[in-house]
């Protein structure tokens, strides 16, 4: 066997044996070998770019998010700010009917207690009249019978109305 | 790890220099009765009907294997090639002829009465082609199994050897030399390059044969390839060989020659590089090893083996560097065959 020529047996046997290696191959390796590596890169960037997206939802949520909470939180100082008004008015309105309520009440009492002082003046002066014309009905009587007696009895009243 | 391998190594190569100490017996002794390392390297270099692994004394421990003749009177016939032997010393000879047929001492078939006559045997190469086709099939099916079995998962077991070559040569050799058209001849680069790549690997084993070293091989390789470049080569393709553009019609003889004759230097470049490459390592092995029995000392014993070692570690690099520039040369001869060229751009 030489070793710059090339044996025609053996040209024909690589030929057979190369060429059955290739086809067995291809069809039972290569093909789909090479398909399920496609699928997988595939799959790989398709999880990847299913990640990046679910990224970028996460941000856009929590940019939603936040901007939802700067939103409440102004609404919540505005409702403060208005509940804070609306009371500091209330108070302001209560404090007004209080001291308007106040003078109306010391209106009424001080008109109450006029009334009662006239109506109480009125009954004194009736009752010394009447006490005035018994006394002197009394002293007129005595009067008449004894001049001693009279004085006396003057007296007497006279203590009579101190006691009263 | 290192001094492991380093002594693990060493002893492989002391294993790899005994047997080939006995194999240096059965080359061919000069008349002074000394060895002669040419004969000694070139039987192990080249093909042969019977696969010689070693001596014990005078005994050749071999595997005979099939003769397969066919001659257009006779028709196919099989023999052993045994048959074909001096039963003592193993030598082929005219005078062994067994059924009007012989094979000579330097193994060529020939008839007694002088006919022509084929040789189809299942040689040492053939033999050793088939064990190769056996482990890259056994390889590759395993791995395509794993995917079979669990669909589109990561890389298992031989699987996680053979998917990572699968998309070098997918991604770095077939897309980047062929371009947009690649996926049609992946499947032939890849079965090129583990063909090659084991063949290479087992042919550095001892008494392993030479199988990509030989030129029969790296012929039917190259042909191949040359044939798929031409089968799919393109308008550009053809006109660019036939009516060079951008070339004054006063050259244009000279440069269609120059471009014919380029079409089949391309495939004789490749057969030619992965014969001498291998070839040649397995030479410098064989030459060092033949050094011990040149010199008979143990001082050139333990530098021969080292060397030995050392040259079979390149050669580890060189199985595969030559694996992966065939397939490369061969993606790129397909894409420029293939490639859709701008001819406004120089050349």
């Amino acid at each position: 066997m030489d070793l710059i020529i090339p044996s025609a047996g053996l040209i024909f046997w690589q030929l057979f044996g190369f060429l059955a290696l290739l086809f067995i191959l291809i069809k039972f390796a290569w093909k789909p070998m090479l398909a399920t590596l496609a699928e997988r890169e595939a799959s790989i960037d398709g999880a990847l770019k299913a990640a990046e997206q679910a990224r970028n939802e996460m941000a856009n949520l929590k940019a939603e998010n936040e901007k939802l909470l700067q939103e409440a939180r102004l609404e919540r100082d505005t409702i403060l700010k208005k509940a804070q008004e609306a009371s500091a008015k209330m108070i302001e309105d209560a404090k007004i009917e209080a001291g308007k309520q106040g003078a109306q009440m010391i209106e009424t009492a001080k008109a109450v207690i006029e009334t009662e002082k006239k109506a109480a003046l009125t009954e004194v002066k009736n009752q010394v009249a009447a006490l005035t014309l018994e006394v002197t009905e009394k002293l007129l009587r005595k009067k008449l019978a004894d001049e001693k007696a009279q004085k006396e009895l003057v007296d007497e009243f006279v203590k009579d109305i101190k006691l009263n | 790890m290192t001094r492991k391998i380093l002594v693990l190594s060493l002893l492989l190569s002391a294993f790899l220099l005994n047997f080939s100490a006995v194999a240096f017996a059965a080359g061919s002794e000069t008349e002074e009765g000394k060895e002669d390392p040419t004969g000694f390297i070139m039987h192990h270099i080249k093909d042969s009907h019977e696969w010689h692994f070693f001596n014990i004394g005078h005994t050749h421990i071999t595997l005979p294997l099939p003769v397969i003749t066919y001659a257009s009177d006779r028709g196919l016939e099989f023999y052993k090639s045994s048959d074909f032997q001096n039963h003592e010393t193993h030598k082929f000879g005219k005078e062994y002829a067994h059924n009007g047929i012989y094979i000579d001492e330097h193994e060529h078939l020939g008839r007694v009465d002088g006919g022509s006559i084929l040789d189809f045997s299942i040689t040492k190469n053939v033999a050793m082609m088939l064990i190769v086709i056996a482990l890259v099939l056994y390889l590759v099916l395993s791995a395509a199994n794993h995917y079979k079995k669990n669909g589109a998962v990561a890389p298992k077991g031989a699987a996680s050897i053979i998917e990572p070559i699968v998309i070098f040569v997918r991604d770095e050799i077939a897309q980047k030399a062929i371009g947009p058209k690649y996926m049609k001849f992946v499947p032939y680069l890849l079965t090129l390059f583990f063909f090659i790549w084991i063949g290479n690997l087992l042919g550095l084993l001892p008494g392993a044969a030479n199988l990509t070293g030989n030129i029969a091989v790296t012929f039917t390789l190259a042909m191949l390839t040359f044939i798929i470049v031409n089968v799919n080569g393109n308008k550009d393709y053809w006109k660019h060989v036939f009516a060079t553009p951008g070339v004054p019609v006063a050259l244009l003889p000279i440069i269609v020659v120059v471009e014919f004759i380029g079409l089949f230097t391309k495939p004789f470049a490749l057969m030619v590089r992965l014969f001498v490459a291998i070839t040649a390592g397995h030479i410098v092995i064989l030459a060092f090893i033949a050094l011990v029995f040149i010199f008979e000392s143990y001082a050139i014993g333990v530098v021969s083996t080292l060397m030995v070692t050392f040259i079979n570690m390149i050669e580890l690099l060189v199985a595969t560097i030559q694996a992966y520039v065939f397939t490369l040369f061969t993606a790129m001869y397909i894409g420029g065959a293939v490639a859709e060229h701008h001819h406004d751009d120089h050349h």
